[in-house]
């Protein structure tokens, strides 16, 4: 019954807030709502038993690139006027890909319901006396260790990318030496003068 | 409890309901009163340390300052500014202050205390952490106004910075726990030092995390001498500048809640949690809720020091320690740790017939078709241990 109520509840913002990420007119709305999209994701699977899969989406996804992208929205001078003006001239485009997303979901539909895959295996497929970030371990790090090892490196390739193509020497810049500043005590950088009446101090 | 309302009569389903939302309120409603309490505690150490008497006029000891602090928000009137954005003005306050208790559903209290035992309890506390700098990025948006918009872009970058650091910090616990779980975490714990101290602080390998673990939490949570985000000679009040009456409030009860909680974690990670200091049979006799309130009285107490004490950082110097000195020592640590644990840990847990196995990659006899998959089934027993 909980179990029931909470799937409708999840399900149900999922797909509202997905809609709503697509309508909002505000585009910092529309990133608040992906959020809340991503959130219900994660509770959706919570439900299913992928507790590690939905706290990686939530820490992923929530606490870190959907900060950056807010970030981004936020600062960006958005001109709604020519946001209006591109939609006639994407529409085309857009609806082909609508087009395919449906028939996709469709097939999917056909094929789910037309039986001989083998859903059985897949619902539990782990032991149930293993927890799922152990079963996930197992296998990452000893069967696909290689192939693990390798998405790390496409991933460590495309982040020395991104510092090599935004990184610019500037010219004439003071870059500051921390251990150096350190370093300095009171007594290098300042003097007590005792200088007379009338009389300044020699520097 | 879940078992005392089945016996009233209630199905499973509904009987776990109810107890679950006691077991909330039972923990929510004396967090509220401890953030009041720790309130007057902060006010009260800053102003020692500065030789003033601190607040000393309401009620005895002026215990009562905080109460009386709250009414008088209460009865203010509620401002919001005509060019904010209304609805996320009003919501910002809520999510950081929701994000702030959310999290106390995993703290383990005693050994079979905690609201939810859940396997993935440390990545619970990330992922809920990670959610609080949306309260701050969507108050200094909402506002509409200068002041709040640059702390709140200088709360995302502090709070995403830290995080990548915490995150390793919290990974070479993990590695040495074996385990997501907190109260598996406190178990390890027990008899860390020769079997006399419970605490992971006594390792050498791990000690330099605690300490690292207890500044992250400072620039976390944005106290002193981390608080850029409030810097009042620079920002005002930061992202609070617009808000008055409740919805600074909830502000600023968020706020305190997540320094208690960062206490709280401090104590639960590093130094043994619910477990007495000194594995002493006696002292188990004390119940662990009182030894965890004790550590996180000592961690409010180091917080408040560091605050009437250390002058407020630079935002380039903030940066520097997080992402220059926290981040590339965090994370050699984390291979330091895994590689003394490979060196004396692995392929020892547990003999061969004690491994649990994946079913489809077993061959058709029951043996496993690679011998080095496989979990250890007495270690994952004890995690499955759900709270009656």
């Amino acid at each position: 019954m909980i179990q029931a109520i909470a799937f409708y509840l999840f399900a149900f913002m999922v797909i509202a807030s997905a809609a709503l990420t697509i309508t909002a007119r505000n585009p910092v709305h529309a990133v608040l709502w992906l959020i809340l999209a991503f959130f219900n994701a994660a509770g959706l699977m919570v439900l299913v038993g992928a507790e590690f899969i939905a706290m990686l989406l939530v820490i992923v996804y929530v606490g870190a690139v959907a900060v950056l992208f807010l970030f981004v929205v936020m600062m960006l001078n958005i001109d709604f006027a020519e946001l209006r003006a591109g939609f006639a001239k994407y529409a085309a485009i857009g609806a082909v890909f609508a087009v395919g997303l449906a028939a996709e979901i469709m097939v999917a539909f056909g094929a789910w319901s037309a039986g001989k895959i083998e859903l059985a295996r897949r619902a539990a497929p782990t032991p149930d006396t293993v927890p799922n970030i152990e079963a996930l371990g197992m296998l990452l790090y000893t069967r696909y260790l290689f192939v693990f090892e390798g998405a790390g490196l496409v991933l460590l390739v495309a982040m020395i990318g991104a510092i090599v193509l935004t990184h610019r020497e500037r010219k004439g810049a003071r870059a500051q030496n921390v251990s150096r500043q350190n370093a300095r005590r009171p007594q290098d950088a300042t003097r007590n003068t005792q200088p007379t009446v009338g009389k300044g101090i020699e520097l | 409890m879940t078992s005392w309302f089945t016996y009233l009569g209630l199905p499973f389903g509904w009987a776990w309901f109810v107890a679950t939302l006691i077991d909330i309120l039972v923990i929510a409603l004396p967090l509220m009163l401890a953030v009041a309490m720790i309130i007057y505690a902060d006010r009260k150490i800053w102003a020692s340390m500065a030789l003033r008497r601190g607040p000393n006029v309401v009620g005895p000891f002026g215990l009562l300052q905080s109460f009386a602090d709250g009414l008088k928000v209460f009865l203010q009137e509620t401002i919001i500014p005509t060019a904010s954005n209304k609805a996320l003005f009003l919501l910002a306050p809520i999510i950081t202050f929701t994000v702030a208790l959310i999290v106390w559903a995993v703290v383990p209290f005693d050994q079979r205390a905690a609201v939810a035992n859940i396997n993935v309890g440390l990545l619970y506390v990330l992922a809920a952490s990670s959610l609080g700098v949306y309260g701050i990025i969507l108050a200094g948006w909402a506002s509409n106004s200068k002041y709040p918009f640059y702390s709140a872009i200088r709360a995302a970058a502090q709070m995403v910075s830290y995080e990548v650091a915490i995150g390793f910090i919290l990974i070479s616990v993990v590695l040495w726990t074996g385990s997501f779980n907190l109260t598996n975490i406190v178990e390890a714990q027990r008899g860390m030092g020769l079997g006399i101290v419970n605490g992971f602080f006594i390792n050498p390998l791990l000690f330099p995390m605690a300490v690292m673990f207890f500044i992250s939490s400072l620039a976390e949570t944005q106290r002193a001498p981390f608080d850029l985000t409030e810097a009042e000679s620079e920002l005002v009040a930061g992202y609070q500048t617009e808000y008055s009456s409740m919805s600074f409030a909830l502000f600023w009860l968020g706020e305190y809640a997540n320094v208690i909680l960062m206490c709280a974690l401090n104590a639960t990670l590093f130094w043994g949690g619910y477990l007495p200091p000194f594995n002493w049979a006696p002292l188990y006799l004390v119940p662990g809720i009182i030894w965890l309130l004790l550590k996180m009285g000592l961690f409010f107490f180091l917080f408040s020091w560091v605050k009437a004490t250390v002058p407020r950082y630079r935002y380039d110097q903030l940066m520097r320690l997080g992402w220059k000195i926290f981040l590339p020592l965090s994370l050699f640590w984390v291979f330091l740790v895994s590689g003394v644990l490979m060196l004396t840990r692995v392929g020892t847990e547990c003999a061969p017939q004690d491994r649990v196995h994946t079913k489809q990659y077993l061959y058709d006899d029951g043996r496993p078709r690679y011998p080095t998959d496989g979990v250890c089934r007495a270690a994952s027993a004890n995690q499955s241990e759900k709270r009656s």
